[in-house]
C-alpha cells in the first residue's frame, strides 16, 4: 500500500488486530445492554401489547421474530461477503476474521427465519412448508453459510480458506436479489416485504413500532455475537504476538 | 394490553403452541451465540496459557 492518502484513517486502525481488539472491549459492552434493552422491550410489547391481527389472529406475533430473523439474515451474509471482498483485495486480515465469524451466527439466524416461517405457515397457509421462490431461496441462503463454514474447517491454511470463503461467498451474494424479489418475480404464497424505505408500512403504527424495535434489537444482538467471536479469532491468530502474550498472561 | 387472563395469553387465541415455540427457538438461538463464543474463549485462553507454561519452562 504505497499511497494511503485515499482511504481514510479508521480504514488503517481496523487492519490492525490489536487495535481491533481494543475497540471491540469498548463498544461490547454498550452493544450488549441496547440488545437486552431492546429486545426485552420489544419481545413484551409484541406479545403483550400489540394487537392481534384481524385475520391470522394472534399467530400474527410471530411476525417479530420472523421479519427480524430473516432480515439479518441477509445482513449479516452481505456483511460476510463484503469482509471477504476487502480480506482478498487488501489482504486484510481482521476483515478475513469478520467474514469467518459471520458464517455460524448467519447460519442460525437463517434457521431461525425458515423455522419461524414454517411455524407460522402452518396456521396460516395450512402447510409447513412449500416450494416457493422465497422459502427456496432462504434456504439455498442457509446452505452457503453451510457451504462456508464447512469450506473454513476443511482448508488447513487460514489464508487459502479466507480467500476460498471469500469467492464462494461472493458468488452466493447473487442469491440476495432473488431472496429481495422472489416475491415480485414469481407467483408466491409468501407476503410481500413488510419494511420498505420507499413506502409507509401496510400496518398500523402500533404493529410496526415493535417491530423496528425487535429489528433494531436483532442487530444490536449481532453486534454482540460477532465482536465475541471475531476477539476469540484474534487471540487465536495473534496468540505469537506480544501483546496476546501480555494478555494471556496477565 | 392485548389479554384479559393469563390463561388467554398463554393460549394466544388458540395459536399458543405455534408463538411460543417460535419465541423459544428464538430464544435458543440468541443463547447459543452468546454462550458458544464464550465457551471458545476460555478454551482460547486456557490453551494458551499452557502453552506459554510448557514455552517457559523448555525455551
Amino acid at each position: 500500500m504505497a499511497d494511503k492518502k485515499w482511504m481514510p484513517r479508521w480504514f488503517y486502525q481496523l487492519a490492525s488486530p490489536r487495535w481491533c481488539y481494543d475497540i471491540t472491549g469498548k463498544l461490547l459492552p454498550i452493544f450488549a445492554v441496547a440488545a437486552v434493552l431492546l429486545l426485552v422491550t420489544g419481545t413484551v410489547w409484541a406479545l403483550m401489547f400489540a394487537p392481534a391481527d384481524y385475520q391470522q389472529g394472534d399467530s400474527f406475533r410471530i411476525i417479530y421474530i420472523h421479519v427480524p430473523s430473516a432480515i439479518l439474515a441477509q445482513s449479516c451474509y452481505m456483511m460476510m461477503a463484503v469482509a471477504g471482498a476487502i480480506g482478498l483485495i487488501w489482504k486484510m486480515k481482521v476483515a478475513d476474521m469478520v467474514a469467518k465469524s459471520c458464517a455460524p451466527i448467519g447460519a442460525t439466524i437463517a434457521i431461525l427465519a425458515l423455522a419461524t416461517g414454517a411455524i407460522w405457515g402452518k396456521p396460516t397457509w395450512g402447510s409447513w412448508w412449500v416450494w416457493d421462490a422465497r422459502l427456496t431461496s432462504m434456504l439455498i441462503l442457509l446452505f452457503l453459510y453451510f457451504g462456508v463454514m464447512a469450506l473454513n474447517s476443511a482448508i488447513e491454511s487460514e489464508q487459502t480458506a479466507a480467500q476460498a470463503t471469500a469467492v464462494l461467498a461472493l458468488v452466493g451474494l447473487v442469491n440476495i436479489p432473488i431472496i429481495k424479489y422472489s416475491v415480485d418475480w414469481w407467483n408466491t404464497l409468501h407476503q410481500p416485504a413488510t419494511f420498505t424505505l420507499t413506502e409507509k408500512p401496510a400496518m398500523p403504527p402500533e404493529m410496526w413500532i415493535p417491530l423496528l424495535v425487535m429489528v433494531i434489537g436483532f442487530y444490536c444482538f449481532f453486534a454482540v455475537a460477532m465482536m465475541l467471536r471475531l476477539r476469540n479469532e484474534i487471540v487465536r491468530r495473534e496468540r505469537r504476538s506480544s501483546w496476546v502474550r501480555e494478555l494471556i498472561s496477565g | 394490553m392485548s389479554f384479559e387472563s393469563f390463561a388467554e395469553f398463554i393460549d394466544m387465541g388458540g395459536h399458543g403452541l405455534y408463538v411460543w415455540l417460535s419465541y423459544a427457538i428464538a430464544l435458543g438461538v440468541v443463547v447459543i451465540n452468546i454462550v458458544n463464543p464464550l465457551m471458545q474463549k476460555r478454551q482460547i485462553f486456557t490453551e494458551q496459557v499452557r502453552r506459554l507454561r510448557r514455552e517457559k519452562q523448555n525455551p
